[in-house]
């Protein structure tokens, strides 16, 4: 909402500066986005001629003009429009000038390798049309060339942010209510002025009753003979100060009523009405041509303003073009209405119309406001223009919905944390509107027509909270007493982790919750995928099912970028259905590219298998899974190298899944053009980490450490390849758990004096015995026992 | 009896000569060996008379400490050089840099998650959490914001289906609801979570982060609220003095409703928080709507409180310095890298919240 200092005078007894006002609705809750002087910019815009067009010599849509902007030289301008053309009278903003519907300023800027000096500017980027196809087309002459498109004698305007709430603040006679109910001036009295309407309107109206019908009350006066004309200064400042263009008397006077008193006006030009007006509900398929020149079609049961023979306009929303306002219109009908907020909004949502009638309207509009309006826009429009008013027809009724609230004097402070007397209640709410009655201790209050969003007690303790003003909140420290942990288990555990797998070298990114369904399709296995109805862009599509899809997508740009060695990872959910908490927490990490590159110590390597496995092992020792209780096994899915990937699971292969590690499959390596040989990923479950029942002190077993020497102890042997490393520790641990610590590969070969089919495979096992020294013969005999249990279980030979 | 004098004269000569650790030896076993020259005059003892017995071995055993220590030292002599040697010989340009090392980081977003429930776990709230899709119920309708209420426009919502029942949640205060209805009061809660709107320019990005708040007790007042943000923000941006404007505004879930303003200035082209006149909104707030609380069956009549909602990235982006709001979702590892935080650098209030 915008306004200035002197239109606020008009309700306002004041003698406070425009600073201290702004400060003032800034701290009652209306709250000054900025200040502007509105000509500063607007004097920018300027009359030019386009003196010569041509084809822009790089493009083939663009124009290269030269324009005369009366600056004594010609100004070389890049325009895209298709109706700019020699001769063309238009409006140029030289650089520096901030177009008004973006807010975009200009700058010398090349376009397509030439230069472009501002730019000619369409209706559109001056919030002056909805049509964004071509320049503003003027008809001038050679002498105003040079002059100011915009007429205006810049006042200091304010802009409000008005919330939702208070519709009566849409209109400055609320904004002026609620500074004088603040301390900061008077409320003035309008005075009446009397006319003489002594004929009835000659148009009928009538509201047909039906379900959903979108009118309440219709109003309206009936004035012949006028002239239209263009607006007084006065007005014209006052439409130009709103940013919005003087169009003619009677437009301009009905959008004076709405931004003054918030009471949105609609004026026909009664001679084009067929017969009489009809209020009712559309049905499907009808059209009407709107005020934003553009043809709407109905759905059933929209609010239509109607005539004998068809559609006006839409109620509280747009009118049409048929019934629209000229110079020369000699007879208006000046409506003034109420239609229920929730209809305009589903109306305007369907056929996407912003308009600041519907504005108003979906936001709630005094009921009780449709004289007012009509005698404010009917003396202007007879000050103005002249002509004769008919009677008031005031059509339609509604009910008043306003309830009486129990105020309690005590419930303020209670909630508010400050006391308040009830003088000073009684005196807040009444500058405010309302109607006031005690009755024992609680005051009985009937808020005003125009505060449809105070329905309740807490509705006025806001009120009087925000008049007071909120610094008079008393400040009560915080108590520093816990009722319960600050976090549960699966909070720990994200916590923990996130920083377990950020130490191991991974860089943590954060992405988007949705990704490209073309790249979640190679890491899912849902059944289908889940698509967003409205997405931001089309490879924003889905919701992710897999942590890999945005991180591989991140690696990709960054290694186009030449970063090529990377460690990224990321913890979130991941979405498995469309319902509310059908997803998980993962926590993902890859990496890519070479272990060390270009080290004069160390041989250059990619980062491989045992990498990746490493470091989901570690995290997973770290949250608190014992080692020993981690079964790796070669299942995987179906975005992982097959030979290359497996499973972390806790207790034996068919147990629950902690994580999948291993090489992304090359095909969707090469399918994404990462432009890397490699790509190691894992993947942990979080939500399959179980909880322990005992703390890590509780389950520890006793210390006990051995004083008896411990022994090492080489093997090798030739056994079929299909035998895992895995299987191999196993079997020789379970040989003699109590005495066997360690096994350790530390040979595997394949090749020259194998038999194919085969492998050599050496491993070092420690032994440590707890109660006595171990004797060679004891030796011996845990070797023989080693060696019996591979070659009985495997076939294996022992090499020599 | 034998001229000591000269012996060990003769000994010391040989000695002389030792230069490398071979002779060092033979020149040992010389002396002390099974036919050494000491070796033999020890022997002699046994042969002589009580009278010259105690005078011989009181020489003998003086000469061999003698020459004892001057071949201990020789021996050390010899190790110290050889050690020396070997030093220079092993000597290598430590310039030279080492072996592989990584270095992961934490997202600032993580970190200022952590900052900030370091922070008010210290006052007693704890965390929940909600899921990410919610259904229109608990985004809006039980938030007191209905179907058709204009302050839907504010929220450009990411929907699921076509009915517009399943959406992505457009703030955290669902978990309002969530955890209300699953409990019983008092509620002292904060929820930090993804929030999604239909929404990408330079200062607003499709995902962003929001840290829900409430406290609902039998006697919570705006007081309450005011003394709790004045404690966090103090904290957060770890400054003594702080100036705060708590500015009248509107939400449908709170009442009275308050929008919270910091003060700033700008010194030598750096934000600096806490001082100057210039104001910078950071958080909504207010007291919890009795209608809300008859949404999730707590009485209004019993109960009250307050709710508020920070956005975790523009905090961020205050105390951190970061302009662009998107690149925190682009992950271009040099900006990971450049405001990421060593994930040893955990928040904590003894600490210090940050270093």
């Amino acid at each position: 909402m915008i306004t200035s200092l002197s239109w606020l005078k008009n309700h306002l007894a004041t003698k406070a500066n425009l600073n201290q006002i702004a400060e003032r609705l800034t701290e009652i809750g209306l709250e000054v986005e900025n200040i502007k002087s509105s000509n500063d910019n607007l004097d920018n815009f300027i009359v030019c001629k386009i003196i010569k067009s041509q084809k822009h010599p790089n493009a083939d849509k663009l124009k290269l003009c030269d324009v005369d902007t009366g600056s004594g030289n010609l100004v070389k301008v890049v325009c895209g429009a298709q109706n700019a053309r020699d001769g063309l009278f238009s409006v140029y903003a030289p650089p520096s000038a901030v177009i008004p519907k973006t807010n975009m300023k200009l700058k010398i800027a090349k376009i397509r390798g030439i230069e472009s000096h501002g730019m000619l500017c369409s209706g559109y980027e001056l919030n002056e049309s909805s049509n964004k196809e071509g320049i503003i087309e003027l008809n001038k002459k050679e002498k105003n060339i040079g002059d100011k498109y915009f007429k205006n004698i810049g006042e200091k305007t304010m802009d409000i942010a008005i919330t939702p709430n208070r519709p009566d603040c849409l209109g400055v006679l609320g904004i002026a209510r609620d500074l004088a109910s603040s301390g900061l001036g008077k409320l003035k009295k309008q005075p009446r002025i009397k006319i003489n309407q002594k004929f009835k309107s000659p148009i009928k109206v009538s509201i047909k009753k039906e379900k959903d019908q979108g009118c309440g009350i219709f109003g309206s006066v009936y004035i012949k003979n006028v002239q239209n004309k263009e607006s007084p200064n006065w007005l014209k400042k006052r439409i130009i100060s709103l940013g919005l263009k003087p169009i003619s008397a009677i437009v301009d006077a009905t959008n004076y009523v709405m931004f003054d008193l918030n009471r949105p006006l609609h004026a026909y030009d009664a001679d084009k009405i067929d017969q009489e007006i009809i209020v009712r509900n559309s049905k499907k398929g009808e059209s009407f041509k709107a005020l934003d020149n553009k043809k709407y079609t109905l759905q059933n049961n929209m609010c239509a303003i109607s005539d004998k023979s068809g559609v006006l306009g839409l109620g509280g929303i747009i009118g049409g073009t048929r019934s629209g306002t000229e110079f020369s219109t000699k007879n208006i009908l000046l409506e003034s209405a109420y239609f229920f907020p929730s209809l305009i909004r589903k109306t305007s949502k369907i056929l996407n119309i912003d308009t600041d009638a519907k504005y108003r309207f979906e936001r709630g509009i005094d009921p009780d406001s449709i004289k007012l309006g009509l005698e404010l826009g009917m003396c202007m429009i007879l000050d103005i223009c002249g002509g004769e008013a008919s009677k008031f027809s005031i059509v339609g009724k509604i009910k008043d919905e306003r309830k009486i609230i129990d105020l309690e004097q005590e419930k303020f402070s209670k909630v508010i944390g400050f006391p308040i007397v009830s003088a000073e209640i009684k005196k807040i709410l009444f500058s405010l509107g309302c109607s006031l009655r005690m009755s024992g201790k609680k005051i009985k209050v009937l808020p005003p027509t125009w505060r449809p969003d105070i329905k309740e007690d807490i509705d006025l303790i806001e009120e009087l909270t925000r008049i007071k003003g909120y610094d008079k909140i008393p400040l009560i420290n915080p108590e520093k007493e816990n009722i319960k942990d600050t976090l549960n288990h699966k909070q720990k555990l994200f916590h923990f982790v996130q920083r377990s797998v950020s130490s191991k070298g991974f860089t943590e990114a954060v992405t988007w919750s949705f990704t490209d369904s073309k790249t979640d399709i190679l890491f899912s296995e849902l059944k289908s995928e889940i698509k967003l109805s409205n997405p931001i862009s089309s490879d924003l599509d889905v919701l992710r099912s897999s942590l890999y899809s945005n991180l591989i997508i991140s690696a990709k740009k960054n290694i186009h970028r030449n970063f090529e060695d990377l460690m990224l990872f990321e913890i979130g959910p991941v979405f498995k259905g469309t319902k509310p908490g059908e997803q998980s927490t993962m926590i993902s990490a890859i990496k890519t590219g070479k272990y060390s590159r270009k080290n004069w110590i160390e041989k250059e390597r990619n980062f491989d298998v045992f990498d990746i496995k490493n470091d989901a092992l570690k995290t997973l020792n770290e949250i608190g899974i014992n080692n020993l209780k981690i079964v790796v096994s070669n299942k995987t899915k179906k975005w992982y190298h097959p030979g290359r990937s497996g499973l972390l699971s806790l207790g034996s292969t068919g147990g629950p899944e902690l994580a999948y590690f291993g090489e992304i499959h090359p095909s969707i390596i090469k399918r994404l053009d990462l432009r890397t040989e490699n790509v190691l990923g894992f993947e942990i479950f979080l939500d399959n980490i179980p909880e322990s029942r005992k703390k890590i002190r509780e389950a520890k077993p006793q210390f006990i450490v051995s004083d008896y020497q411990k022994v090492f102890r080489d093997f090798a042997f030739v056994i079929d390849e299909k035998y895992s490393s895995g299987e191999i520790i196993n079997l020789v641990q379970k040989v003699d758990n109590e005495l066997i610590k360690v096994v350790k590969i530390f040979d595997i070969y394949q090749g020259d004096n194998i038999d194919s089919g085969k492998k050599s495979i050496a491993f070092n096992v420690t032994l440590e015995p707890r109660d006595k020294t171990l004797s060679d013969n004891d030796i011996d005999q845990i070797s023989k026992k080693i060696i019996s249990v591979v070659q009985e279980t495997t076939g294996a030979t022992l090499r020599s | 009896m034998e001229n000591f004098n000269q012996i060990e004269s003769n000994i010391l000569n040989k000695i002389k000569n030792v230069n490398d650790r071979n002779s060092y030896d033979s020149i040992k076993t010389e002396i002390f060996g099974k036919k050494g020259i000491i070796t033999e005059l020890f022997k002699k003892i046994g042969s002589l008379n009580q009278s010259e017995k105690k005078e011989y071995a009181s020489k003998l055993n003086s000469l061999k400490t003698k020459i004892t220590e001057i071949l201990e030292k020789k021996l050390t002599d010899f190790n110290q050089s050889e050690i020396n040697k070997k030093l220079e010989n092993e000597k290598i340009d430590v310039t030279l840099p080492g072996r592989t090392y990584f270095a992961g980081k934490i997202h600032p977003v993580s970190q200022v998650i952590d900052e900030v429930t370091s922070i008010f776990s210290e006052i007693g709230f704890s965390v929940e959490d909600g899921p990410d899709v919610e259904n229109e119920y608990y985004n809006f309708s039980a938030l007191n914001t209905p179907e058709n209420h204009p302050a839907r426009d504010m929220h450009d919502t990411f929907y699921l289906d076509r009915s517009k029942d399943l959406l992505l949640r457009t703030h955290t205060s669902p978990v309002q609801i969530r955890t209300m209805l699953k409990s019983k009061p008092p509620f002292k809660i904060i929820a930090p979570g993804r929030t999604y709107r239909h929404d990408s320019d330079k200062t607003h990005s499709p995902m962003f982060h929001q840290l829900e708040g409430l406290h609902v007790d039998k006697n919570i007042s705006m007081g309450h609220l005011k003394g709790c943000l004045y404690y966090f923000v103090k904290k957060f941006f770890e400054v003594e003095k702080v100036k705060i404007r708590f500015r009248p505004s509107h939400f449908p879930f709170t009442e009275p409703s308050a929008e919270v303003d910091i003060g700033y200035k700008i010194h030598n082209g750096k934000i600096k928080i806490g001082e100057g006149d210039k104001w910078l909104e950071i958080l909504g707030c207010g007291m919890v709507h009795p209608k809300v609380l008859k949404n999730v069956k707590v009485n209004p009549n019993q109960y009250q409180g307050y709710a508020f909602g920070v956005g975790i990235d523009r905090l961020a982006m205050l105390k951190y310095e970061i302009n662009d709001l998107r690149a925190f979702f682009e992950s271009d590892i040099r900006w990971l890298e450049f405001y990421g935080f060593d994930p040893l650098d955990v928040p904590t209030n003894y600490r210090g919240l940050s270093r």
